[in-house]
Formats: structure tokens, sequence, C-alpha cells
């Protein structure tokens, strides 16, 4: 089954670290995106810019509205994501629980719909 | 001499659970499998009468079972669903009749039913549902829910698991003691909602009955786990008190007044070897060992207080909870008076001022203080919390019983 990792995490956080610290998460990542890239899980996954970058959409009774940033102000933002292919749901839980951002956010799975 | 419907009622409370897991295994559907069972115990309620019950009963319901399922394979998959379903088809062909032979697949239906990615209310459910055999009907009214409102949870239960991808397996070993524990929580919530309801009528016997065979049940399936045999002990040896702790009126009965000539002495010895068998380290074994030293006492002034009040220490100390410290601040009251107890209950006063528990505590430590008035004032409190009717009746009385 596909699943969708989707990283939550706190940006601020994550800006305020100093340089070797986030040299580590990065190495951290690669490691883990190996592994599972050799395995054959991996079907693709990315770093998002951070939220001040993003914009909003939506179209109203034929109407197109453009604002800036996510909606809700929230502690955590996605900050990334991970397609992944397994047997089913523990395994995906268990790549999810090696995400290195899991330490300190949290991961969503969720299964791709059939 | 029995009838043929005590037989079939029989048969389907012991092997459910047994024949439920192997077809859903096998299917890997659950409603399939469910409506299979079911269906094949209505079919030896019409057929026996007639020709009589079968040598071996259980062997005769699990091969209608799996004739059903065989059928509605046939019937009901379509195109892509065809190739799996034939070899789901020949693998309930290749069965025997001795559903005992094949293994028990029990497990990992109770690890499915458990499985963390479903809301805790739909894995009590869906436990009861599948592993127990308890009705739809049945498990609402437990739990005081509209019918077509556990069904529906039911359904969007079984749903996850199709379409989340939750697996029909044993969680690989280094899962397992994190998955086990849900699994207890699952049994013990069962428990507690049975022993003290939280609304209307205080005691549901059957569905603490049930809690104590799941508890079985995991004891038999993962042998020799100390904090499964520790959920198990503990829970004989409450249940083992059911018959004394209501009076004839349904009003609660407290562990001080009860008629010990009413236990049930058989789970009392079989869950007193249970935790005599070894040391007692974690949390559902110091429990049962604190409802041992209960059970023990022949008169409440027998009760090993000092020994209550430390096993308390201990499980304060593994797992820190206002509630423990509760327990443990009312076993120290006991032990060395209700002016040491009283000083314990203070810092807690925060935590757990919405807990009808702590003002219920606290005024029975008030009252042996002779601190009447304000023994009083704590009992309002309490009353104003409590959502179970025995407990509100127990309540009235020992606030109308003070001497302020």
């Amino acid at each position: 089954m596909k699943y969708l990792l989707m990283i939550y995490s706190d940006e601020h956080a994550f800006e305020a670290m100093s340089e070797d610290e986030r040299h580590e998460v990065y190495a951290a990542y690669d490691e883990l995106m190996k592994d599972l890239a050799a395995n054959g899980h991996m079907l693709g996954g990315d770093e998002l810019a951070p939220t001040s970058t993003a914009t909003t959409v939506q179209v109203r009774a034929g109407e197109r509205l453009v604002t800036d940033g996510p909606f809700a102000e929230t502690k955590e933002q996605l900050g990334g994501y991970f397609l992944i292919d397994v047997d089913d749901l523990d395994a995906a839980i268990d790549i999810a629980a090696r995400i290195p951002s899991v330490q300190s956010g949290s991961i969503e799975v969720r299964p791709i719909a059939e | 001499m029995t009838t043929v419907a005590e037989v079939v009622d029989q048969a389907y409370r012991d092997d459910t659970g047994r024949a439920v897991a192997t077809l859903i295994r096998v299917t890997r559907d659950f409603d399939l499998a469910e409506e299979a069972w079911q269906e094949a115990c209505e079919q030896a309620l019409r057929t026996w009468p007639q020709r009589g019950v079968p040598r071996d009963p259980t062997a005769w319901l699990f091969t209608a079972a799996r004739n059903r399922a065989i059928d509605r394979l046939r019937r009901e998959r379509v195109g892509r669903e065809k190739t799996a379903a034939a070899l789901q088809i020949a693998e309930l062909e290749a069965m025997g009749d001795d559903m005992h032979e094949i293994p028990d697949d029990r497990l990992r239906l109770l690890f499915t039913c458990c499985h963390p990615s479903l809301a805790l209310d739909a894995r009590v459910a869906l436990t009861l549902r599948t592993v127990a055999g308890l009705t739809t009907r049945e498990i609402a009214r437990a739990f005081l829910v509209p019918e077509p409102t556990l069904g529906q949870r039911l359904t969007r239960a079984k749903r996850k698991i199709r379409d989340a991808g939750i697996p029909y397996a044993v969680p690989p070993r280094e899962a397992l003691p994190d998955r086990l524990d849900g699994v207890r929580a699952v049994v013990y919530l069962v428990f507690n909602e049975g022993y003290e309801a939280t609304e209307g009528e205080l005691i549901r016997t059957d569905l603490c009955a049930e809690a104590v065979r799941l508890a079985r049940l995991l004891d038999h399936l993962i042998p020799d786990e100390p904090e499964s045999r520790g959920l198990l002990a503990l829970l004989l040896l409450q249940h083992a008190r059911r018959s004394a702790r209501t009076d004839a009126d349904g009003d609660l009965v407290t562990l001080e007044d009860q008629d010990r000539s009413r236990w049930d002495h058989e789970l009392i010895d079989e869950g007193l070897a249970l935790v005599d068998a070894s040391p007692a380290e974690g949390p559902y074994q110091l429990q049962a060992a604190i409802a041992a030293c209960h059970d023990r006492a022949p008169r409440p002034e027998d009760t090993d207080w000092p020994g209550i009040a430390s096993l308390y220490d201990e499980l304060e100390h593994i797992r820190p909870s206002p509630v423990v410290a509760l327990n443990r601040a009312v076993a120290v009251a006991m032990a060395d008076g209700p002016d040491a107890g009283l000083r314990l209950l203070d810092p807690l006063a925060n935590d757990l001022d919405r807990y009808h528990h702590f003002h219920a505590a606290r005024a029975d430590l008030l009252r042996r203080a002779g601190r009447g008035t304000e023994a009083a004032d704590a009992y309002d409190r309490a009353l104003a919390l409590v959502g179970n009717d025995a407990e509100r009746r127990y309540l009235e009385r020992r606030r109308a019983a003070l001497i302020t």
C-alpha cells in the first residue's frame, strides 16, 4: 500500500538551529532516504520551503481569492513529506517513527486512496 | 436435559472468537466472517431440533460457516477480486472439520481490534463484538449508546482497518511490548466500565465477566507475560467481590461493610495463586497485590493497611498519577490515622477537584477525624460531581449519618 507521511514540525525552532545542528538533521534525513530507496519503499519525498512562502488560493462563485500564508496559525507546520510503498500500516508507522523530525514534531500517516 | 438452543448458545460463547478469527484471516473480511458464523448458528437452531445435535457441534458449526463463506465469496467477488477469492475458497475447502487443529488466529484478531490507530471506543466495541462475540445490541446496552450509533462505530472501525491497511498480524518483537500494553488497556477498560459504570446502575457483571474471559484469553495466547498475568489476577480478585458489592436495593456496599462470606472464594484462590507466583513489579501486578491484601483479610480489621500503603507507594513511583496518590493517602489514613491521610490529600486538591472520589475520600477522613461540618461540605462537593445512581445514594446516606 502507498502512504503519504506528512511531516509537521515547528519551523521557527528549525530556523533557530545552528548551522551544525541543521547539518546533522539533514544528514539523518539523507541516511533514512537512502535506506528506504535501497529497500524499494521510497516513491518520493521533499522538504517544503517555509510557510512564509505559502499562498492560499480559493475560487468562490467564480471569483478567485488569493491570500498569503496558510489558513490557521498552528504550532506545527507541514514541512515536508515522504511517499512510500509498504505492506501495511504497521510498516508505515515504523518508517514514520524513524523520520528525524518525529523527535520534536509529528508525522501524519495517510494511506493513498485506492 | 440441555436444549438445542443451550448447546448452540454454549458453542457460540466458546467458539465465536476462534471461528471468526480464522475466517477473517482467510477472507480479510470482518463482515463476511461474522455473518457466515452467525448464519451457521442460525442454521443449527433450525435443523438440529429435527436431525438431532451432532456429535461435535463445534465442528458442524465451523464447517457450516466455512460453506457459507465459500458461497458468498463465489457470489459476491467480481472482476479483479475473483483471483484472490479463488485462493481463499481453496484454503477454506482444504481445512479439516476440526477447528482446533487449525492454528489459533485470535491473537492477531485481538491485536488488530486493539490497534492504536483506531479510536479507543472503537477498539473496545470491536474487541467485544469480534473476539468476545457480543451482539451489537448487547454492547450498545452495556455502554448506554443507541444501537445505531454503536453499529456505525463498528462499521467505521472495520472500514478503517481495510482502508488504512491495519495488518491482521501479531506485531513484530520491537513493537510488541507497547501493543500488548494497548490490548491490556482495552481489557481493563471493559472491566472498569462494568465494575464502576459511569452512569446509571453501578455494576454490569456481564461486562466484568467478559473482561475476565478476555484477560484469561490473553494470558493463554501469550503465556508467562508478567503484566498480562497481573491483569488477570487483578480482575479475578476484584470480580470475586461482585455479589457483595451491592445490597438488595442495588446500593453500593463498601469493602468495609461487605459480607465477605459472599465473596467468590474460588476466584480469590485462583487470583491469589497468580499473585503469589511472581513478584509484583509492573502496574497491573502491583494493583493485583493490593487487591490480594483486601481479599486475604477475613475481616476488615485484618487488612494489611501498611502493606497496601507501601504497594501504592511503589505504584506511584512507576506510574505517578493523582488518583494513585489519592489511594495511597487513604491507605496511609487507615494505617496511621485520618490526620496522616488528610495531610497527603491536601496537595491533590488542585488536580482532583472535579473527581468525586477525591471529595468522597476526603469527606470520609474528615468524618473519622471528627470534623463533621467540613465532612458535610466535602460530601456536598462529591454529590455534585457523582454520575452513578448507586454511588449517589451511598454518599447521601453517609452525609445524612454525619453528626454535625
